[in-house]
């Protein structure tokens, strides 16, 4: 165990994870008038339509999937009867399938952040930073199911999820340990992951704190009192 | 029966010489801030024309407002709660800045510095937004000043639906205009209020005041899409969205809105209206888009009433809110004389900013004799502004209120004619269009004297009752939300620009 699998794989993530919370906690308290999606729509409608569209059904499918793969423990795989090489077949077609669909939509927004005169001048820096980091992170994503195809037993797989583990149940030795031997295509991947955890209460990213989803249930009409008699 | 106050505005299209006014005080005001500079919470167009923002009235085109799905329930046009959180990337309906205008500003530096030459400099256009050239301005805020651009785009508004040969109005001898000064209409059943999806937009039960609450407001977008008179704007800087205030600081104090108070026609009015906040709902819903109308004037209430006195009092009303209520000017058009009408009633957001439609130059054709006579009134057919393309705007095609609010308006003048110059009281006219010689008294000193006094029936909200003054020691006052700060700092922390001045071109010192 090096000094360097030692800090990202055993420290940084607390960190990073400690970032996000503490960040965002502080930004929705005391910043709520920036809390927002930043939308570019009312500048650029078409281009966003095709890209934003394709772009959040494969990155919430995508998050979605290594909440699951990652998260849930082997044992409960093997209770299902769903073999470790089998779950990695599944991750690569799924995780490859909706990778595409993201990396379609992300190339068209970076396009057009970068592109259109009206969305590159109201971005801030942090927004096209931000976009650059995504497809960073989702070319890495990609690549690694070429390595993952290489060995199709499973093994490597099992290593990331003991990780993403140990990492959650506080026991980082185990999940330094566990990163031994680990294709860097994965070991960057995780880095780089870790990092957008840091960025997000920076960005616009908090806005996925804010799914509307109360809207379904609440009346269609609102009404408040100036001062409560 | 909920009784409910409401500010309400009537706007006098008869006397409304288009001269912009409002909508300048309004803006310097309100939106001479980056990322709104095209947003008119207040703007004036000259009708017959697509308006601001293109074809804002055409509802196949941008769904706003209401309509009545298939098991008869209200429904946006956006679509059902579960439709718009499915068009939370994207949304289909918003309308993109060009539907607006690209906002600009000219290079006037440009006519200080530039060098001797041998023709004279000018101050060519650049984006607000991009900070580029623009080599040709395509659309501005006002394009279609009066009848500005060819007939054949003007001919788009929806209003000349069911008009008889529209096209004989491009012609220059058949032609006709008039002016609709247009606001945030503070709707009783909102359509961007129901849009929401973060619930930052909300109807204040006092005045009835609708407004965006900035800190809630995520920027999803749909409420500009809801509003079927886009009369809510997405701010491009601040990724919020922002709407007329009805000046509520100003109205809270007893004062009318800025664009009321700088009206230089004297067309406005702003009233207390009580109505029925259970009877809403019901309203919305009727069958018969015509009958719209009828359903929101059923909606407000007599302030006169001891019954509705009291349930207004049990509501918590104050005294001097309901007092306001039986002086105000608002309910003595809309409800007594009839003759202000609703803008678009078939949204079925039940506007409460009202509107008298415009007499168009009838009296020298009258003397002429060239004009057929109704009775004692001359015969509205022959009115310049066809009645089916009013009744379009304001009752939803139906021709019958426009016809009874104008043959008033009519009356009132033969009546006042009669009186003035002939010294004789003409009762036949009055007869003929149901109005007594007391109302057009009072119809006189409101349209035609319109005193402040009588225009601008405001109570005060007795802000000093509610609050306590001491808690409000050392705060910031009007703010964008966020406390003192506007979100942006030194740091940039949280990832906004820093504001600046935008030079475009730098100075240059010569003697």
């Amino acid at each position: 165990m090096n000094y360097f699998d030692h800090l990202a794989f055993g420290i940084y993530p607390y960190i990073a994870f400690a970032v996000m919370l503490i960040g965002s906690w502080i930004r929705y308290d005391r910043e709520q008038y920036s809390w927002k999606t930043s939308s570019s729509q009312l500048l650029e409608k078409k281009e966003l339509r095709r890209g934003s569209i394709p772009f959040h059904i494969g990155i919430l499918a995508i998050l979605g999937g290594h909440a699951v793969g990652l998260l849930t423990p082997a044992e409960v795989w093997h209770v299902l009867g769903i073999s470790a090489s089998f779950k990695q077949m599944i991750a690569m077609g799924v995780g490859g399938f909706f990778g595409l669909i993201c990396l379609y939509g992300l190339v068209i927004l970076l396009k057009r952040r970068l592109t259109n005169p009206r969305v590159r001048a109201s971005s801030n820096p942090m927004d096209i930073a931000l976009l650059w980091l995504l497809l960073a992170q989702l070319l890495l994503g990609l690549t690694s199911i070429f390595v993952s195809a290489g060995h199709m037993d499973g093994s490597e797989m099992l290593k990331l999820m003991a990780w993403a583990q140990n990492t959650v149940t506080f026991d980082s030795a185990e999940a330094v340990a566990a990163m031994q031997g680990v294709h860097w295509i994965f070991k960057a991947h995780i880095v780089l992951g870790m990092t957008l955890f840091v960025v997000f209460p920076f960005s616009r990213l908090v806005h996925m704190l804010s799914v509307p989803l109360q809207y379904i249930r609440r009346p269609h009409q609102i009404v408040r009192q100036r001062f409560v008699r | 029966m909920k009784v409910r106050a409401q500010i309400g505005m009537v706007l006098n299209l008869d006397k409304c010489i288009g001269c912009h006014t409002c909508s300048i005080t309004c803006k310097n005001v309100w939106t001479s801030r980056e990322g709104v500079e095209y947003a008119w919470f207040n703007n004036v167009e000259t009708k017959p024309g697509i308006g601001f923002p293109k074809e804002w009235e055409n509802q196949q085109k941008w769904h706003g407002g209401w309509t009545k799905n298939a098991s008869g329930e209200l429904e946006l046009k956006i679509g059902g709660k579960r439709r718009v959180l499915a068009n939370i990337f994207a949304n289909p309906d918003l309308p993109e800045i060009d539907d607006y205008y690209e906002p600009f500003d000219f290079d006037y530096q440009h006519l200080h510095t530039a060098k001797d030459s041998q023709h004279q400099p000018v101050a060519r256009p650049r984006s607000l937004i991009s900070g580029q050239r623009m080599e040709k301005i395509e659309w501005g805020p006002n394009w279609e000043e009066i009848l500005g651009t060819e007939f054949e785009k003007r001919k788009k508004d929806q209003n000349f639906n069911d008009v008889v040969q529209k096209d004989i109005y491009g012609q220059f001898e058949k032609t006709f205009m008039m002016y609709l000064p247009r606001l945030c209409e503070h709707c009783l059943n909102p359509a961007c209020v129901a849009a929401c999806p973060s619930g930052a937009v909300y109807k204040r039960e006092e005045d009835g005041i609708v407004l965006i609450d900035q800190d809630k407001c995520r920027g999803w977008r749909m409420c500009v899409s809801a509003c079927p008179y886009k009369k809510i704007y997405y701010n491009w800087k601040t990724g919020k969205s922002e709407k007329c205030t009805f000046c509520f600081p100003r109205i809270e104090a007893g004062q009318p809105t800025v664009c009321s108070e700088t009206c230089v026609g004297r067309i406005r009015y702003l009233g207390v209206l009580l109505y029925d906040a259970d009877k809403i709902a019901a309203a919305a819903s009727v069958a018969n888009e015509q009958d719209l109308y009828q359903a929101q004037l059923d909606i407000f209430l007599n302030p006169n009433d001891p019954k509705v006195i009291a349930a207004a009092r049990a509501e918590g009303i104050s005294d001097n809110w309901i007092k306001a209520a039986q002086q105000s000017p608002v309910y003595m058009m809309a409800m007594d004389w009839k003759i202000a009408l609703p803008l678009h009633p078939e949204y079925r957001t039940l506007p409460m900013v009202w509107y008298v439609p415009p007499l168009s130059p009838i009296q020298s054709a009258v003397q002429a004799g060239h004009v057929g006579m109704n009775g004692e009134i001359p015969d509205l057919k022959s009115l310049r502004i066809p009645l089916k393309y009013l009744a379009n705007l304001l009752t939803a095609g139906d021709e019958k209120p426009v016809v009874r609010a104008l043959e008033r308006m009519i009356a009132m003048r033969a009546f006042k004619r009669s009186q003035q110059v002939d010294g004789v009281e003409d009762l036949a006219v009055l007869q003929q269009v149901g109005l007594t010689a007391h109302q057009v008294e009072e119809m006189y000193r409101y349209m035609a004297l319109a005193n402040y006094e009588d225009r601008f029936v405001i109570p005060t909200s007795h802000r000093a009752y509610a609050e306590n003054a001491y808690d409000l020691k050392s705060s910031c006052g009007f703010s964008f939300g966020n406390g003192c700060g506007d979100g942006n700092n030194g740091v940039n922390l949280f990832g906004s620009k820093a504001k600046g001045v935008r030079q475009v071109i730098p100075v240059e010192l010569k003697d």
